[in-house]
């Protein structure tokens, strides 16, 4: 039991039943599992956009542009299925994971070949990607009249009672569990963030190891990008601005440390869960949507007050225990 | 060979050979000013006006005036990506003084204390908690402007004193704004305070070796504090002259300026990574990303594709150097 106390997953996971709960005795349909079932599938884009930020913030780098990545794919695969509807849909969302693929590519070889910090490479392509979807849209609007019934059709459509859109999410999540647990890549990835010097000693490649991190989060984001156009049926310069702090707030709440080398698939899911549960939740008990971005300010600065203390100092403990021994 | 005397005195730096002021920095973005300059002038025939230049400064100036605070921040090794969030928290708290009906020099004092209180809460947050800022700072940028979005929901307070435009509008002399001036008298500030005094220096060693300068006696802590203030203070006075130029408060106000105070500041040199940079490189850079947005918009390029020059530049003006000192290298080797 003590053991199991130490993931701080667990303790995240108490606190979404505490919320879920407290929501409950306001408004007692909200536990229902058809309902559950329906903030899983409104949260499913955010786990795979939070699921491919985690893995770049694992290795200490940071990815500001998958909502402008995400903006763009989308406006490439709308525009394609307005101007030829005959495209089947499997096909664009391997144009989409692929359009999301070279953007993260250019991210990836920027901070792998020039060595540029990525927070300055990621802040300068966030803008390029936008600024790059307005000028293929000429700034025009993709409508959902000019979308084909199939594209926007496949994600509602069930399978075994769940919508498409969540067996993707959680095809995706199973992906990502064993990328990180029983790949030599999802080792490395750990290992950098824990440790780069030792890393490269090691014998991982830290800068190739970095740059296919960033290629994952582009394919993330990527895929998103058909996800979001087919589930908000509108494509527009406008798409998920802003939206790239609410990914990395979600990996935050996961408890993915900033600093690099601690964070699970778990912790990203549920993180993403959380800030989900509370947008579904606000309307439903009465209170005023504009409360929203304050609530999720101060739950990112909870979680973040609640894992420094977890894992200030995580060295010397290991010593201690090695005196002790 | 034998006993070569010590020198008598060690230099606080070296004298830069003529050059390494040529291949600096600021040489570089002065460069750059230059060329986008004249091909403004060339593009636009509008452009090389007394007031068309004034009206360029408006394009920058606030967003510069945090830059400043902002440098200092990000040389000491930390980041405050939530100084939009207070500008559209302390411009919503200025609104609710005009509803109470306070005058003007009451709505400065609450749009600078506002703005040093969150900078404040910030800094406790980073150094008494040790919580690392861009996490820290991204969750104040939602509670500030969360806390805005509560007050004002999708409604807007307008009904600013007519003195109160003068800090936005007001002109000092001739074609010069208050705005301008504020900017230039901070900059040489913020210059002084960096470059010229020990604080400067600490802020220097901090952003270099944080665990070095504690145990050579600098009070991390403190000074990462006052940092954080600072920007906060600066945010403060930002939001005063957006509040006074726009004449209305929104909730939206400012979206988006941390990621442009930011550009500007890794523009202008200073390395994100903390431990060095300069003042006269972000006032250079404050300019630079003024000219691009002003000249694209004099040939009616929209705002949107100008951020894809900002963000052009931004990546290749921090590329360049590193590619050309790998051509080099690979030149002489």
């Amino acid at each position: 039991m003590k053991v199991f106390l130490k993931y701080r997953e667990v303790w995240l996971l108490a606190a979404i039943v505490v919320l879920i709960g407290l929501i409950s005795m306001r408004f007692p349909g909200f536990a229902a599992f058809g309902n559950l079932r329906q903030v899983f599938n409104d949260t499913s884009i955010l786990i795979i956009l939070a699921l491919g930020q985690m893995v770049v913030i694992l290795t200490r780098s940071i990815d500001l542009s998958m909502a402008s990545n995400l903006c763009f794919t989308g406006m490439v695969v709308a525009m394609l299925n307005a101007a030829h509807p005959a495209i089947p849909i499997p096909l664009l969302i391997v144009i989409a994971l692929l359009g999301g693929l070279v953007l993260g590519a250019i991210n990836g070889f920027l901070v792998w070949r020039l060595n540029i910090p990525s927070i300055v490479v990621t802040l300068g392509t966030l803008t390029i990607y936008r600024g790059a979807t307005f000028v293929i849209s000429g700034g025009a609007w993709v409508n959902a009249d000019q979308m084909s019934p199939d594209f926007i059709g496949l994600q509602r459509a069930a399978f075994l009672g769940i919508p498409v859109l969540s067996w993707i999410a959680i095809l995706v999540i199973a992906l990502f569990f064993l990328l990180m647990t029983r790949t030599a890549l999802g080792r490395s990835i750990y290992a950098i963030g824990v440790n780069p010097t030792a890393s490269v000693y090691a014998g991982i490649d830290v800068g190739r190891t970095k740059f296919i991190v960033f290629c994952i989060s582009g394919m993330a984001a990527g895929l998103c990008g058909y996800l979001w156009i087919s589930r908000y049926v509108i494509a527009s310069v406008e798409v998920a601005n802003g939206y790239e702090l609410n990914i990395i707030a979600a990996c935050v709440i996961g408890g993915i440390s900033i600093a690099g080398g601690i964070g699970s698939v778990g912790g990203a899911v549920l993180g993403a869960l959380f800030l989900g549960i509370i947008s579904n939740a606000l309307p439903v008990i009465n209170i005023s949507p504009f409360w929203q971005m304050a609530i999720s300010g101060s739950a990112i600065i909870l979680a973040v007050v609640l894992n420094a203390r977890g894992e200030r100092r995580q060295g010397r403990i290991i010593l201690k225990k090695a005196e002790a021994a | 060979m034998t006993d070569t005397p010590a020198p008598r005195h060690i230099p606080d730096r070296l004298d830069k050979p003529l050059n390494a002021a040529i291949f600096s920095w600021e040489a570089l973005l002065v460069a750059v000013a230059v060329a986008i300059f004249a091909v403004n002038s060339f593009a636009s025939p509008y452009f090389l006006d007394a007031w068309s230049l004034s009206d360029l400064t408006f394009n920058f100036t606030e967003k510069a005036l945090i830059a400043l605070a902002m440098a200092l921040l990000i040389i000491s090794g930390e980041i405050d990506l939530s100084v939009a969030a207070i500008i559209a928290l302390a411009s919503t708290m200025m609104g609710m003084a005009v509803q109470a009906g306070a005058g003007t020099p009451a709505l400065v004092a609450i749009g600078i204390l506002v703005g040093l209180g969150c900078g404040a809460f910030n800094g406790l947050l980073v150094t008494r908690l040790g919580l690392p800022s861009i996490v820290v700072t991204i969750g104040t940028m939602s509670l500030f402007r969360g806390i805005a979005f509560i007050v004002l929901g999708d409604q807007a307070y307008k009904g600013y004193p007519s003195s109160f435009a003068f800090f936005g509008q007001g002109y000092v002399w001739w074609v010069v704004s208050f705005e301008l001036t504020l900017f230039l008298v901070a900059a040489v500030i913020y210059w002084f305070l960096l470059h010229r005094t020990s604080f400067g220096r600490r802020v220097f060693a901090i952003g270099n070796n944080p665990v070095a300068a504690q145990f050579s006696g600098v009070r991390v802590g403190r000074i990462k504090f006052i940092l954080f203030c600072l920007t906060g203070l600066m945010a403060g006075i930002a939001s005063v002259l957006i509040t006074s130029r726009l004449g209305s408060t929104r909730p939206s106000i400012a979206q988006g300026y941390e990621l442009e105070v930011i550009t500007m500041v890794v523009l202008g040199g200073v390395s994100i990574l903390g431990g060095a940079g300069s003042i006269v490189g972000v006032v250079l850079a404050a300019f630079i990303m003024g000219l691009v947005t002003f000249g694209l918009g004099l040939l009616n390029v929209p705002g949107i594709v100008m951020s894809i020059f900002i963000g052009l530049l931004l990546i290749i003006v921090i590329a360049l150097p590193i590619v050309w000192r790998r051509v080099r290298r690979e030149r002489f080797t």
